[in-house]
């Protein structure tokens, strides 16, 4: 039987200006799954995360998000999908006046009908699943990175979201925080079902956590190669994803 | 004495076609100027072959890599063969990873493209500024909208740190500099008024020009670099640190969440700052008449009060008032249009006052040439 399709990407071109970044990209993210998007530094990673966050439109083509087109840039389309999605970003992206309790809040103050106090509680229990329980009250000046991250994705899933995004979750962090990270965004994937979808270049993460990834290349500015990225690692389709896989060993 | 002065370390001639560099003993901080040119004046006499040698080698840094590698950057451009084979082996391969990668020179693509085309993209970057800063006032009058409709998503918290942000925390700086302007301006007006004896009339002077104009003015000068920039900085660097995107994708109105709230704070505050600054200034005027010009001090505000005038009171706060739009808007637009680095948000700041201070001048202009038509 097959998946029910979360993000279905369509001829996809990303630029900024004249300035085209990747060309006519095509690929499917299915419900469930841990999707990676891996590629060198200037290869269009982030620029594709923020097509896919309705942050920036495409140069061209189609992003399907549950059904809805949003790389038409229309607004009303966009926000149907932010109650779908939540978003960590690589420093965390906490608002620096407000406790952690009030960023998770935020989101559910705009769209949900709770009452303060509920809201509050749901807060609480956000941070307790990140394994931040009782910093509710801390503000993000007060915490570690590492506990940052967890904050961001905390406030990520204040609304129960159906995709959540990541953006180099590693970067930043010490091998054993960045595998705490890792290990957390499998038991999300897993005991909620939540879609993920992972922008990052750390082998070590890429093969802990994906299922599913592709490849973007900066000199061809195409993909060039999907699928699980242990398969990839044994069966490598070109020289590109073997060295980038490998840390530029030789064929 | 310094490494520098010792130049004979490396030494450079030709002997029967073949160029010679040789280098010896400790190269630190070596200056090269010299032998470089004397290496370029004798590559252009074009030798066969270029050999760079050392002998009893010591310490070495970045100097000697300089040379040798600018030296070998000549040879490589005349066309000519060198050899470097007797180096220690680690400046070799330092050597071979500088010219690993072709060194291109550094471009700007806002640069690039003839007179016509450059004419074209600066008319397009001004069009582009014009629309987005239109764009900006749309988005401030529907968020007003959403305010007085009670959709909007202002934090009353976010209003109070902001009003306390540039109110109270305020007073001190425009009470002090408010006071020194009444004393300068009582000065000034002091010398030329006492050569007709009617240095009593620096209190109607100073009165006047601060409550019609320089208690706003000065508020505006103190509020733009105090708070505007402030705005400029902590909204700009929100945008380094994502939390601009993190709103967006929230869909929460950034203009809702942090313009309407230090726009507001702003809109209220200054009124009330002009005010003080019209009180201090007076006052500081009252110094000079008083304690320096020994006018009598009842006799001081009698002509104080007599020089009042509601209608020029109420025009400098209006100028207050819409300094305190000027000072927000600028500020606010500054660090929401603010690049991903650090020194973007160095340039957002600074643009806040540049503009606020400047568009301040303007209005005040636009008021004046107003105040004037009707009669004012």
């Amino acid at each position: 039987m097959s998946k029910e399709v979360k993000i279905d990407v369509r001829n996809l071109t990303v630029g900024y200006g004249d300035y085209v970044l990747l060309k006519d990209a095509s690929y499917q993210v299915n419900k469930g799954d841990i999707f990676i998007i891996m590629g060198g530094s200037g290869c269009g990673k982030s620029s594709m995360l923020r097509v896919l966050t309705g942050l920036i439109a495409p140069l061209k083509g189609d992003v399907f998000i549950g059904g809805v087109n949003i790389a038409q840039g229309k607004e009303a389309d966009v926000q149907k999908i932010r109650t779908k999605s939540g978003i960590l970003y690589q420093s965390g992206a906490l608002f620096s006046s407000m406790t952690l309790a009030e960023n998770i809040m935020l989101p559910l103050q705009q769209y949900s009908d709770y009452s303060p106090a509920t809201m509050r509680e749901i807060a609480k229990l956000k941070l307790a699943l990140v394994g931040l329980a009782g910093f509710d009250d801390f503000y993000p000046s007060e915490i570690s990175g590492g506990m940052k991250k967890r904050a961001g994705l905390a406030r990520a899933l204040a609304l129960d979201p159906e995709i959540v995004y990541f953006d180099e979750p590693s970067a930043g962090l010490d091998p054993i925080s960045s595998k705490n990270l890792d290990d957390l965004i499998i038991e999300i994937n897993q005991s909620l079902g939540t879609t993920i979808v992972v922008v990052t270049h750390e082998l070590e993460s890429i093969f802990a956590i994906g299922n599913n990834s592709i490849f973007l290349d900066a000199a061809s500015k195409t993909i060039l190669a999907r699928g699980n990225p242990r398969d990839l690692l044994q069966n490598p389709p070109n020289q590109e994803v073997y060295e980038f896989l490998t840390r530029g060993e030789k064929k | 004495m310094s490494k520098t002065m010792n130049n004979n370390l490396i030494s450079a001639d030709i002997a029967r076609g073949n160029m010679l560099v040789a280098i010896t003993g400790d190269v630190v901080e070596y200056n090269s100027q010299d032998i470089l040119q004397k290496i370029a004046h004798l590559i252009a006499q074009n030798p066969q072959k270029v050999t760079i040698t050392s002998t009893q080698l010591g310490e070495w840094d970045s100097s000697l890599l300089l040379v040798i590698y600018e030296t070998i950057r000549m040879a490589k451009t005349a066309n000519i063969a060198y050899d470097v084979t007797t180096l220690p082996q680690n400046i070799q391969s330092l050597i071979s990873l500088a010219f690993a990668v072709d060194r291109k020179p550094s471009h700007n693509s806002n640069n690039q493209g003839g007179f016509l085309e450059r004419t074209g993209r600066s008319a397009i970057g001004i069009l582009t500024k014009t629309t987005n800063v239109l764009a900006f006032f749309g988005e401030i009058c529907m968020a007003i909208g959403r305010f007085f409709s009670f959709r909007s998503i202002m934090r009353r918290i976010d209003f109070l740190a902001a009003l306390n942000d540039c109110g109270p925390r305020a007073l001190g700086i425009v009470s002090l500099i408010s006071f020194l302007v009444g004393l300068i301006l009582a000065f000034v007006g002091a010398v030329q008024l006492q050569t007709f004896g009617a240095q009593i009339y620096v209190a109607s002077l100073v009165t006047i020009g601060m409550c019609r104009i320089m208690g706003a003015i000065m508020v505006g000068i103190i509020m733009a670099g105090r708070t505007g920039s402030a705005y400029a900085a902590t909204i700009g660097t929100m945008q380094v640190n994502e939390e601009l995107d993190a709103l967006q994708t929230m869909g929460l109105s950034r203009i809702d969440f942090l313009v309407l709230p230090r726009l507001f704070a702003l809109l209220l505050a200054m009124p009330i700052l002009t005010m003080l600054a019209d009180i201090m200034g007076m006052i500081g005027g009252a110094f000079v008449g008083v304690f320096l010009m020994n006018l009598p001090y009842t006799e001081y505000w009698r002509y104080a009060f007599n020089a009042f005038n509601l209608t020029n009171f109420l025009v400098g706060i209006f100028h207050g008032f819409c300094f305190g739009f000027i000072i927000a808007i600028c500020g606010c637009y500054s660090g929401l249009t603010c690049g991903r680095n650090a020194d973007s948000v160095g340039i957002a700041t600074t643009q806040s006052v540049v503009y606020s201070v400047v568009w301040m001048i303007v209005v005040t202009g636009i008021i004046t040439v107003i105040c004037q038509e009707i009669g004012i």
